[in-house]
């Protein structure tokens, strides 16, 4: 049988999987479609939560982008899990007490604002939109590899499973298929990297087989890595990075990102108490650091791996001939994804670091440029094909990349139409909608989203997890402080809530519109997005930590001009501080 | 909301003496010893790499985990203690 039709059972047996739950579990009331009727137990909301949070930059283009960068990619590792401390101190309890469905609810009732309300809506979409064209973006690449079409054709066909996906379950469905797709995506991570750690270190468990020995040369993983990049012009796999001031921004960014990410906050609307809210963000850790600490194993041995195709006789020997290129290669160059332009006309694929520190050496082995550009979004999809796995591996593989990225996608869609439909349609433009009314503005947002979130993925402002990257940090900038400004202070009050989010808002979009293009439309960028453009070093990419502390800082100077909030919102943050009294999630 | 003022705001007091030590738990494996120390502990060898490598790729978040879970008992303990659980 050949890779193609593998692929096809494989990506459509899950999909036979997810669509019969969905319509198993289909959504009757608007409550079923927001919060799954206030019942899901916190192991299985924990299972659900880690699916709808491992998207497309998780699973497909996380580990190839710490693949190309080392230790100074760890950013992704800490700062999308380290988030889910902050949301299970310092906001899921809290906001499960208080008991409504969205975010703009609580922000409008602790602020008793509908304009504050609306900004958070406002905030909460732009987010949204932008995480929508990561996915977009690794849908396409999945989809792209195992129909074997060119990468914009692959996005269309995403796009089109994706609405269809999203429009027919609601929360409920989802919540059930998405314990569904956790379990095919994080089988399909562990099995390809089980048997590439067995293969080059003998330890079956990945996330240790990092740190082991390198069976072929005896040396430890890591330094064998090192020596081989090394050789290449490469910095060091382990090299320690420059500017810490942007790592650490970076890791904060995504942090605080992913406790203001609307998505992930909704999923502890739908646990049955306080404690639950708790439990289940531990539980989502568990799941998702099944995923994240085999990541890191995943990327080094890919890398390792790669650069061993190509020189199979060690770096410093000849490369491999273009004639003789591994299958893989071939299937990949037709998506556009791998390229190779053969410069020095030797017919070898030449794969090192163009820098000018290397030049010298390049130029003594003949060498006229870096021949092979590899997109770094397929390099976990590849990874089972530059290993040599058994074609079911990659068939499997397949499946898992698109149950991320559809999982994560119908989630955020679902974000994005219960802020329209319910925030502001129902909150605050037509208060009176029935409930048919609301089901159908909700689905025909999801399909706006879709339209527009599919036309950016076609030239994205970066692989799928930078794009994703840029969504936490507008999220963090924007809506966490006002969050826990409503948890932690009397004090704030409507007008510091307002003025918080629109500067931290405002700041970090700007920002990343300068170096990105304006509405991300390449082209339109007014400085080049390299390190010394940059203010003090922080990439747009790390903005959303600064975005966050203009937030904080606006919002207490322009509370503190202000008057008080009124006494029974002042009641209404003390209420929220303890557990006793929480009833399930309501929209009124 | 609890019955007595006192109960409530020592209830509160006591959740955030918590979570502060929770955070800096939190800042130190991932910031700390992660990040910006990484220099300080390159002496110590994890499998071909130092500890700090380490820490930024896994070692934060095995902590991160027993954080969480720590501070989930921990509050069940408050909440029984203060009243303030649900029935």
């Amino acid at each position: 049988m050949s890779q193609f039709a593998i692929n096809l059972i494989f990506v459509g047996a899950s999909f036979a999987l997810y669509i019969g739950i969905a319509i198993w579990a289909r959504a009757g009331s608007t409550r079923d479609f927001y919060v799954a009727g206030g019942g899901v137990h916190p192991v299985m909301n924990g299972m659900a939560t880690a699916a709808d949070w491992m998207s497309a930059a998780s699973f497909i283009s996380m580990a190839g982008l710490i693949a190309a960068g080392g230790y100074a990619n760890s950013t992704f590792l800490m700062g999308w899990t380290g988030g889910y401390v902050l949301l299970a101190m310092l906001l899921a309890p809290y906001l499960r007490k208080f008991g409504k469905f969205t975010v703009p609810d609580f922000i409008g009732d602790r602020f008793y604002s509908s304009g504050a309300r609306l900004v958070a809506v406002a905030c909460l979409i732009i987010a949204s939109v932008t995480y929508v064209i990561g996915q977009m973006t690794g849908a396409g690449v999945a989809f792209s590899r195992f129909l074997e079409v060119d990468s914009n054709t692959g996005l269309m066909i995403a796009a089109v499973v994706v609405f269809l996906y999203a429009v027919m379950g609601g929360m409920k469905g989802i919540t059930y298929t998405q314990v569904a797709q956790y379990v095919v995506l994080i089988i399909a991570y562990t099995i390809p990297a089980v048997f590439i750690s067995l293969q080059l270190t003998g330890n079956p468990i990945p996330g240790l087989g990092l740190f082991s020995e390198h069976t072929e040369s005896g040396m430890p993983l890591l330094a064998k890595l090192d020596q081989v990049v090394n050789e290449l012009g490469f910095r060091d796999y382990t090299a320690d990075v420059p500017n810490k001031l942007n790592m650490v921004l970076f890791t904060l960014s995504l942090m605080i990102g992913t406790a203001g990410l609307p998505h992930v906050i909704i999923r502890f609307f739908t646990v049955p108490k306080v404690a639950d809210a708790r439990w289940s963000a531990g539980w989502a850790l568990v799941f998702i650091a099944l995923l994240y600490l085999t990541a890191p194993a995943v990327a080094s041995m890919a890398r390792l791996n790669l650069l061993t195709t190509i020189y199979p006789d060690g770096p410093t020997a000849d490369a491999i001939k273009y004639e003789e290129r591994p299958d893989w290669i071939q299937t990949w160059e037709q998506t556009g994804l791998i390229q190779f332009e053969d410069k020095n006309n030797d017919g070898r694929i030449q794969l090192y670091n163009d820098s000018p520190e290397f030049a010298e050496t390049a130029t003594q082995r003949g060498w006229n440029g870096n021949e092979l550009n590899v997109n770094n979004d397929i390099l976990v999809l590849a990874n089972p094909e530059i290993a040599n796995l058994p074609a079911w591996v990659v068939g499997l593989i397949a499946a898992g990349g698109l149950a991320a990225a559809l999982s994560t996608a119908a989630g955020l869609l679902l974000a994005i139409s219960s802020a329209i439909s319910h925030d502001l349609i129902k909150g605050s433009i037509n208060p009176k909608i029935s409930e048919r009314g609301e089901l159908r503005a909700a689905r025909i947002s999801m399909a706006v989203a879709i339209v527009v979130a599919t036309y950016l993925g076609m030239n994205p402002p970066g692989f799928a997890a930078q794009v994703v990257a840029l969504a936490f940090g507008i999220a963090g900038a924007s809506i966490f402080p006002v969050l826990m400004m409503g948890i932690f202070s009397t004090r704030v009050n409507n007008k510091g809530a307002i003025a918080g989010m629109l500067a931290g808002l405002l700041s970090t979009v700007i920002y990343i519109f300068v170096y990105l293009g304006w509405l991300f439309i390449p082209g339109t960028n007014n400085l080049a997005n390299t390190p010394d453009n940059w203010l003090m070093g922080i990439s747009p990419l790390s903005f959303g930590a600064v975005g966050a502390v203009i937030n904080f800082a606006v919002a207490f100077a322009v509370s503190a001009m202000t008057e008080k909030p009124p006494q029974e919102i002042q009641e209404l943050v003390e209420s929220v501080r303890y557990p006793r009294g929480a009833g399930i999630a309501t929209g009124h | 909301m609890a019955d007595d003022k006192s109960i409530a705001q020592a209830y509160w007091k006591a959740n955030l003496r918590l979570i502060a030590g929770c955070l800096v738990v939190w800042a130190l494996s991932s910031y700390g010893f992660g990040i910006l120390l990484r220099p300080w502990l390159s002496g110590i060898q994890v499998g071909g790499a130092d500890l700090g490598f380490w820490f930024a790729q896994q070692g934060s978040i095995l902590t991160f985990i027993a954080l969480i879970f720590f501070y989930a008992w921990k509050m069940n303990q408050l909440d029984k203690r203060f009243g303030v659980n649900e029935e």
